[in-house]
């Protein structure tokens, strides 16, 4: 088993900061992910497509270049194409498609990102609808733009995103904008922040001017979204401004704010609490990044929301704490070169109740009608689960159990939440009251044969 | 009074007696703890066994018998009453030997339980030609198998709901999220019991039973149990489904109706911890693998550890309290393939009739040498 | 019947290599995202339920949903996880998985 001092999950720009400082340290690293390239969400394929098509994705894309460029290191081994699916004591179990191995490690630092908060709304199953962040992964890491798309949701993002492929050449048919007027007014009222925030809001609508003059319609305060067709989604219907529209198109792509991906953090045991801010649980951390479970520490958008330049930094404040933590660096040191990250890094944290004011999720999809879908893969509806409560399901888990929302593939990652809202309000209990869906190992797929190779190799090593 | 019976524990345990008791005539109040107890019955394999069962005890392998037989009744009761079917598929189960050794060694056993039980207990050894017949999927690397003809399976996860609507359907009273944290005798003789729970709520009731699994180990010495139970960990794996691969179910893995395979499952003592283990899912992976060989591309989706509820013997314990008559303590750590006889001939013994089994050698005396 | 997803591309053509889906031939290019250069070609039945069966396509792109599932050389994999290369075999994933089970 190769060892190394710190083994780091996900290479956004959380994992590679972290990874450079820890190497830059004297630290053994190894960073793992499963995409074939370093760059996280925001800079995915930044490597790739900063030569061909950065341009149309922006100058806050091509910022991620010289992170990737960072982790070209001699005390870095980046594990790309390769997918944690364990994390026990000292030691990481990777899955790629040339089998499970595992990576002994002293400390792990989940940099597991974000994914997008998942928008169960009638329709949402159909092939077509996609997230609006997918759609612009492919756009990063394939060069494709998803034309004839209404984009629904709220969100930076969803403007982002607009925009990404209106300069693509495919401009959207519509953006339908979930969030109301109040919303606008709420964050109105935090003028100070808005002074502080002036860059991203100057950026913000300079996209939606670019999106005006291209002629791009944004319905506002939209209601009563579903998404219909019969094989696929072909018409986006919803109510604004007291009438019913409907909207053709080829894509629908969703998005209301993204919320940390705790899977990983979650099956190594670390403590999470629910937040009411961001409308998630969040794994329960210090300052440093460090948790509860021994060696186990987090950063970045995995740990709590707060956008690319948080997340670089948080990563280089844990990578560094996890240095002093073992011993190579002391704390003199750690402290000072920490100090104004950690400054910088809580300026960014303190700009986000702005967008979380602006762009709250719809409150549609957070508890969403009888008749849809939320488990996507045992497809059980928002109905059977509060049947189940009505039954006598008295937690989570035991809505799990009874009607098998939450037991398939994706481990409950697109409906834990929904799920969670439910079972609240129907049995009036409160949110920490009802537990959260088991997270076990494994949190990836990995093959009865990929599994029984491991026991073969344990075994063949006893023998020598 | 709030009932006849308060049962404490609303596992397969408590609620197949629950079932019985309200058949019987009687007022059943089940008590169930939180979410986030360990709980056997949500975390089980799921088998009807009988193999094996009793090879010190025969009165165990009678009573394990006599549960199996119910069974086909027992699930269309509990389909009939509660809507949801089970699944129950009761055509033989399968012990796979990797090599003669342990074969021979089994083949002992099971011959020492024929001759106490006779007919009772269809057993035969299939060959490797045999078995290539009737489970095709079996590798080179199993030398034999036992097949036992009574033993089968069932869908653990619908048992406990088909027993949870049955209890409510027949009238009982099921109070979830409830820790019941005192028991005691209501002063004189036969004045029933009162159950405090965690929240201050109170409970009273004629008769008690502990069927809390686990949880009865703190509750039992207060009514003058010795409860002497320990968990057990068991880790289990569950694939994607496949199509029919697994005809009969085996002691490695089974398929349920859905196509997916379970693997299970470990036998661990490691206190109350119901982790996996990188270990424990490799080494249950590496046996499924060698015993069927076409598993190895299926993906495993999840993978989980549960509590055995295990006594110094493995046996079953039926206890009436010695110091506060009315009070019973029920255990076991078959609580699927008893189910039936839970629901359908323990009551009487509960009820001190005449049809009462004879359960003696499951009383706690057997653990005061 | 209106084609599937309809994407404009901004790359140069890569090298297309051939794979099969569903036992017919298709030329995809070679590295590309499998998701992404499936619903470039039009596919968008990828997973079909296990209970309705519907067929999905897919909805996230970073190996969260499953809802890309393919059988790839006979193994379930999130086609948007992977890589094109020559000659993969795929198949969408049925409501049990196909495969090499297939004629079982
Ligand atoms: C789809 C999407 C698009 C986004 N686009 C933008 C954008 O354009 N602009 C913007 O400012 N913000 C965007 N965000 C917000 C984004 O979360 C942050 O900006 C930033 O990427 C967070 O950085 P991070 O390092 O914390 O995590 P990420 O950049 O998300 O990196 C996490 C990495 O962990 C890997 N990973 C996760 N689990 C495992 C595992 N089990 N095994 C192996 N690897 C694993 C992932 O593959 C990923 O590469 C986007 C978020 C999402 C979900
Ligand atoms: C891995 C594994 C595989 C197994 N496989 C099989 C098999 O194939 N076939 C088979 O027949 N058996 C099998 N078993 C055993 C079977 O699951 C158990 O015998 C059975 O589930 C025990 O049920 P129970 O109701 O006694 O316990 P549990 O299911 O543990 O239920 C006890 C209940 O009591 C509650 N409780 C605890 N304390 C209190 C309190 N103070 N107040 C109120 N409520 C309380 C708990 O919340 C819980 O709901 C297996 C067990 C395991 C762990
Ligand atoms: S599209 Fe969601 S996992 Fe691939």
């Amino acid at each position: 088993m190769h060892r190394f001092d710190l083994a780091i999950v996900g290479a956004g720009p959380a994992g590679m900061a972290a990874a450079r400082e820890a190497a830059e340290a004297g630290l053994k690293v190894a960073l793992v992910d499963e995409q074939p390239r370093a760059g996280g969400q925001i800079y995915r394929n930044v490597g790739q497509a900063a030569q061909t098509y950065g341009a149309q994705l922006g100058k806050e894309y091509l910022r991620g270049v010289p992170l990737v460029e960072g982790i070209d290191h001699e005390a870095i081994t980046h594990f790309s194409g390769h997918s944690v699916w364990a994390i026990e004591k000292g030691q990481l179990a990777l899955n790629s498609p040339d089998g499970a191995r595992q990576i002994g490690a002293r400390c792990v630092l989940l940099a597991t990102g974000a994914i997008e908060r998942p928008m169960p709304v009638p329709g949402w199953t159909l092939p077509g609808v996609m997230g609006a962040g997918a759609a612009q992964i492919m756009l990063k890491q394939s060069g494709l733009a998803v034309e004839n798309a209404v984009l629904v949701g709220s969100g930076p993002l969803l403007h982002l995103v607009a925009v990404q492929l209106l300069r693509a050449g495919a401009p959207p048919v519509a953006l339908v904008e979930t969030r109301q007027r109040r919303d606008s007014r709420r964050a109105l009222l935090m003028w100070r922040l808005m002074l502080r925030a002036g860059r991203y809001i100057q950026r913000s609508l300079a996209d939606l001017n670019e999106l005006r003059n291209a002629g791009v319609p944004r319905h506002m305060a939209c209601a009563d979204v579903a998404l219909l067709g019969e094989r696929r989604v072909d018409t986006v219907s919803f109510s604004s401004g007291g009438r019913r529209q409907e909207l053709s198109c080829d894509a629908a792509l969703l998005h209301h704010g993204v919320v940390p991906h705790v899977q990983a953090s979650r099956a190594a045991g670390v403590p999470h609490i629910w937040s009411d801010k961001i409308q998630a649980h969040v794994p329960v951390c210090d300052s440093w990044g460090r948790t509860e479970v021994p060696r186990v520490w987090v950063a970045g958008d995995g740990a709590w929301i707060g956008g690319a330049r948080a997340a670089e930094l948080s990563g280089r404040i844990a990578g560094l704490a996890i240095a002093h933590d073992l011993g190579f660096v002391h704390s003199p040191e750690r402290d000072r070169r920490t100090s104004g990250w950690i400054e910088e890094r809580d300026f960014e944290l303190s700009l986000r109740p702005l967008i979380e004011k602006a762009f709250p999720p719809y409150a549609a999809a957070l508890a969403p009608a009888d008749n849809v879908t939320v488990c996507r893969c045992e497809e059980i509806s928002a109905g059977e689960v509060r049947q189940a409560v009505r039954d006598g399901a008295t937690g989570i888990n035991h809505v799990k159990v009874s009607t098998r929302a939450g037991m398939g593939r994706c481990q409950g990652r697109m409906c834990a939440a929904a799920l969670a809202r439910i079972v609240v309000r129907e049995s009036d209990a409160k949110i920490d009251e009802i537990g959260t869906l088991n997270a076990r190992p494994p949190i990836k797929p990995v093959t009865l044969g990929a599994l029984a190779g491991m026991r073969r190799e344990a075994e063949g090593s006893e023998d020598d | 009074m709030d009932a006849d019976f308060a049962i404490v524990g609303g596992g397969i345990v408590g609620l197949s007696v629950a079932l019985g008791l309200l058949d019987a005539g009687q007022g059943v109040v089940v008590l169930d703890g939180s979410d986030a107890d360990p709980k056997a019955s949500r975390g089980n394999f799921g088998l009807i066994w009988l193999q094996g069962k009793g090879v010190h005890q025969p009165r165990y392998a009678r009573w394990s018998k006599e549960s199996a037989d119910l069974w086909p009744g027992f699930a269309a009761r509990l389909k009939e009453t509660s809507g949801v079917d089970v699944g129950l598929r009761q055509d033989g189960g399968l012990d796979l030997h990797f090599n003669d050794d342990s074969l021979a060694d089994a083949v002992t056993e099971h011959e020492a339980l024929q001759a106490e039980l006779g007919a009772e207990y269809p057993f035969e050894v299939l060959t490797p030609e045999t078995l290539s017949i009737e489970e095709p999927e079996v590798g080179p690397k199993v030398a034999a198998a036992i097949l036992h003809h009574g033993d089968g399976h069932v869908d653990p996860l619908a048992l406990i709901k088909a027993l949870s609507a049955a209890v409510v359907a027949r009238g009982g009273r099921i109070i979830g999220a409830t820790a019941v944290t005192d028991v005691a005798a209501r002063g004189a003789a036969d004045a029933g019991f009162r159950l405090t729970c965690a929240d201050g709520a109170e409970i009273q009731a004629a008769k008690v039973v502990l069927a809390a699994g686990l949880g009865s180990a703190q509750l039992g010495p207060g009514l003058g149990f010795a409860a002497p139970l320990r968990p057990e960990r068991g880790q289990i794996l569950i694939t994607e489904k496949l199509p029919p691969l697994i005809r009969r179910p085996s002691l490695i893995a089974r398929q349920d109706r859905a196509g997916g395979i379970q693997i299970g499952a470990t036998n661990e003592d490691v206190g109350m911890d119901r982790r996996v283990t990188l270990d424990g899912m490799a080494k249950l992976a590496a046996e499924a693998v060698d015993a069927y060989p076409v598993l190895a591309r299926a993906q495993v989706l999840r993978a989980w550890g549960a509590l055995r509820v295990m006594s110094p013997d493995g046996l079953p314990i039926y206890q009436e309290s010695p110091t506060c008559p009315g009070a019973f303590l029920i255990s076991c750590h078959s609580g699927v393939t008893l189910a039936a006889v839970h629901a359908m001939s323990l009551p009487s013994w509960l009820l001190r009739r005449d049809s009462a089994p004879d359960l003696e050698v499951f009383g706690e005396t057997r653990f005061a040498a | 019947m209106k084609p599937g997803l309809r994407l404009k591309s901004l790359t140069p053509d890569a090298p297309l290599v051939e794979v099969q889906f569903g036992g017919e031939a298709l030329m995809l290019p070679e590295g590309d995202n499998l998701a992404a250069a499936l619903l470039a070609a039009g596919i968008d039945g990828f997973r079909q339920t296990p209970y309705q069966g519907v067929a999905r396509a897919p909805y996230c792109m970073m190996g969260i949903c499953f809802d890309c599932l393919l059988e790839v050389d006979g193994v379930s994999q999130q086609s948007c996880m992977v890589q094109v290369r020559a000659g993969m075999d795929l198949r969408p994933a049925r409501q049990r998985r196909e495969g090499p089970y297939a004629s079982l």
